[in-house]
């Protein structure tokens, strides 16, 4: 399906990151944002709001995050595309409606532009420390998808590719930019709507005595959608519940269905990934890196390659679900491979795991508050390769 | 002739007395049968004195107990028949 | 041909087809007023001829949350306290549905207070319907925003000490358009309030109060669903237009029921299309009611 004309801005524009993923969201469909302001993030739902009562939308300001959050999974069941943005602290307060979203499979979308924490942090300045939060943040077993944008080009492309895998897995979907990628202003190229590839909400047309709302379908193990209002008297809870939607609080139903939860995702791991990568059949040595980071690495890595050293690049598009089978497979041929985040160490711990003590994984990074200089990746990589 | 009667679903029943007590006619009183909760369901002890105002329905918070009245039910489960027998013929 | 009487067939309580008979019996313990409340509603909505696949039905966590697993609509179990936003965004999304949220006391004041008291502000057109059984009993009948003083819970075992929140004052105070307070012995009362809240738009605010006889009640030594019944009915006075600063509740005190606020404010969504209209004009698109495609 292409995207409704209405929402699309067609044409080559000067714009920030923040603005971008706005202008993503309304051409993947969205039409309702409930937001609560908070630095950095706040852009994009004021944009929204200026955008949505000019193409059929609505955005209303709640009075927290805890709202903000609760309000768009409610959207989603009257039948629209939703989303909502925050950065560090409102994300926490997000976490229980996070799992609530991944429990009952409501397809939505959610933008945490990361600023430096722990708590207040530093509301200005760049971090990338809500990794492992957007993974594992709420409790229980479940799997989310998370895409990481380093360019306000990607802010746009990669938002539209948030909300199509949110509808297709019914899964919360997350856009983890940072400070500097949703600040910066570089050129964003809005398509023609018709070049836009949307998914649509995948809503039965079974017969309302046969539907039922959580039973798996094909590859994706994914149920249909229903809406309220259409007949089907949906049931939505975030008990543990059988396939009718009804609560069944027994072992044996929370191991199917929470198992479910988690395997619809990493059973398609593979078609979810997207990463980018560079000179690794032969690299000695290869630098890991996502969202602005991986624009210092890029850096770096033309540096070292100056240098005449062999290295690689791999920058994660996809953080969430990480893409084991590409770590498993490089590092018993690599010397090491280096994680450059902004963070004391949060994916560095997913590539220790899956490079299962096969080569040297180093991590360079800070706290957060500005980005990497060049400098330091490369003086890792000469290191690693000495 | 009682211009109403009750229909009580035996086993949803908790005994709470709600619609014994709040009955105004005084039809009900709690029975010494019991379900297999062991709770002791109501049964019509003044039947006569039912309207069918369904108050006990209202009350009942389990829905084990509705009123209904007697001439409508009839009329009702007439025309019911008389269709039935229609659709028979046809 | 007629029936006789002797052979006839009770017709179907007119409730079930609003029940989710498959899931009976349900979770509630004798003698509690959650399910009188819920038979209420069914009377309401039946006598209301409201269009019930416009009807969604929204509750937050606790016995009263409850509500929304048995009843036979497009029903959503929320988080704690949040089922009022939940409810905001169908509510945006779906502006043609009829949203009501079917919660506690706890859930609704405590936890959802904030956001009670901001979609009151708002005049968000939902229905709420708040069972109170001034306690948290699903969790075991601890201490709640509407527990009155000098009170047993099982977080205050000496009594309570802090005072309760008026919850008609209150909503009334955040800005509902439609407040009034029954208790589960006044049935047909309710039932008839509920179908007037239903048929006006912008925040109507219905409080039930509802024995918990395993929890509140036991602890107290207040009898059990029965007694608390009857003390409702010597108890309650009915006082229509009550100014709501006055209708306070205490430990074994009068209870005031009545319908006390009934008054007309734009609602929400009015407001918000009067206002981008004016403003934008013709570059104004409302948002539809999605169709399902």
């Amino acid at each position: 399906m292409h995207a409704d004309p209405i929402g699309v801005l067609t044409g080559s524009h000067f714009m920030d990151g923040d603005h971008a993923a706005c202008e993503g969201a309304i051409a993947a469909g969205a039409r309702f944002s409930a937001g609560y302001p908070i630095t950095p993030s706040t852009e994009i739902v004021e944009r929204f709001s200026h955008r949505a009562p000019k193409i059929g939308a609505t955005f209303i300001q709640m009075e927290d995050e805890l709202a903000a959050s609760i309000a768009i999974l409610g959207a989603v069941w009257g039948g629209v595309k939703a989303f909502t943005v925050t950065s560090g602290p409102g994300f926490s307060l997000m976490m229980e409606h996070i799992g609530y979203a991944a429990m009952t499979e409501t397809p939505c979308v959610f933008i945490d532009v990361q600023r430096g924490g722990p708590s207040t942090g530093l509301p200005t300045l760049p971090a990338q420390g809500d990794m492992m939060q957007v993974r594992w943040g709420s409790h229980g077993d479940y799997e989310i998808i998370a895409l990481c944008p380093n360019s306000p080009q990607e802010c746009f492309d990669l938002t539209i590719q948030a909300f199509n895998l949110s509808e297709m897995y019914r899964v919360p979907v997350f856009v983890m930019m940072d400070e500097v990628v949703g600040h910066m202003t570089e050129k964003v190229v809005i398509p023609h709507a018709t070049e836009i590839e949307v998914e649509p909400r995948h809503f039965t047309s079974k017969d309302k005595s046969a539907f039922q709302l959580f039973a798996p379908q094909g590859e994706e193990q994914t149920p249909e959608m229903a809406m309220a209002g259409d007949g089907y008297k949906v049931h939505v809870t975030g008990l543990t519940h059988d396939e009718r939607g009804y609560p069944s609080m027994t072992p044996e139903t929370q191991d199917r269905m929470v198992r479910r939860l988690v395997t619809k995702i990493r059973d398609n791991a593979s078609k979810i990934c997207l990463t980018e990568e560079h000179d690794l059949e032969d690299a000695d040595v290869v630098v890991i890196s996502y969202g602005i980071t991986s624009r210092v690495a890029q850096r770096a890595v033309e540096m070292s390659r100056a240098e005449g050293i062999k290295v690689g690049s791999l920058r994660l598009i996809t953080a969430w679900p990480f893409p084991e089978h590409i770590i498993r497979a490089l590092a018993p041929k690599v010397k090491g491979l280096i994680v450059a985040e902004l963070n004391l160490g949060q994916m560095v711990r997913e590539v220790e795991r899956c490079a299962g003590g096969k080569c040297r994984v180093v991590h360079v990074g800070h706290a957060g508050g500005t980005v990497h200089q060049p400098e330091d990746i490369l003086k890792a990589i000469e290191e690693v390769v000495r | 002739m009682a211009r109403g009667s009750v229909s009580i679903v035996i086993e949803r029943c908790k005994a709470c007395g709600f619609c014994v007590e709040f009955c105004p006619s005084k039809v009900l009183s709690l029975s010494s049968a019991f379900n297999s909760k062991g709770y002791h369901p109501p049964h019509a002890v003044n039947p006569d004195k039912c309207s069918g105002c369904d108050l006990c329905g209202m009350y009942c918070p389990d829905f084990a107990i509705h009123g209904f009245r007697t001439d409508k039910a009839a009329a009702a489960a007439a025309e019911a028949e008389a269709e039935t027998e229609a659709t028979d013929a046809r | 041909m007629s029936s006789s009487l002797c052979s006839l067939t009770a017709p179907a309580n007119p409730v079930e087809d609003l029940l989710r008979t498959d899931r009976m019996p349900h979770i509630w313990c004798p003698g509690c007023g959650i399910g009188t409340t819920v038979n209420c509603f069914s009377r309401a909505l039946i006598d209301s001829k409201t269009d019930l696949s416009k009807l969604s039905i929204v509750s937050g966590i606790g016995c009263t949350g409850r509500v929304a697993g048995y009843v036979n609509l497009d029903s959503f179990h929320t988080t704690h306290g949040r089922a009022i936003p939940f409810a905001t965004g169908l509510k945006l999304a779906s502006p043609d549905m009829t949203v009501v949220v079917y919660s506690g006391d706890g859930d609704l004041f405590a936890i959802g207070g904030n956001h009670l008291i901001h979609a009151a502000r708002r005049n968000v057109d939902l229905k709420v319907i708040c069972v109170n059984n001034l306690t948290y009993a699903m969790t075991g009948g601890q201490t709640g925003p509407a527990t009155p003083l000098d009170v047993i819970t099982a977080t205050a075992p000496y009594g309570t000490y802090d005072p309760a929140f008026n919850l008609p004052y209150l909503v009334e105070a955040a800005g509902a358009v439609y407040v009034a307070r029954w208790t589960t012995f006044h049935v047909k009362q309710l039932a008839r309030s509920m179908a007037e809240m239903f048929s006006k738009k912008g925040f109507g605010f219905i409080e039930i109060i509802s024995p918990c006889p395993t929890l509140y009640q036991r602890r107290n030594k207040m009898g059990d669903g029965l007694d608390t019944m009857k003390f409702y009915k010597q108890m309650s006075k009915t006082k229509h237009g009550a100014p709501t600063n006055e209708v306070g509740l205490t430990k074994s005190g009068e209870i005031i029921v009545g319908k006390f606020v009934d008054r007309e404010r734009p609602d929400f969504t009015t407001m918000m299309h009067a206002y981008l209209n004016q403003r934008l004009g013709d570059d104004y698109i409302p948002a539809e009611a999605p169709v399902c495609s």
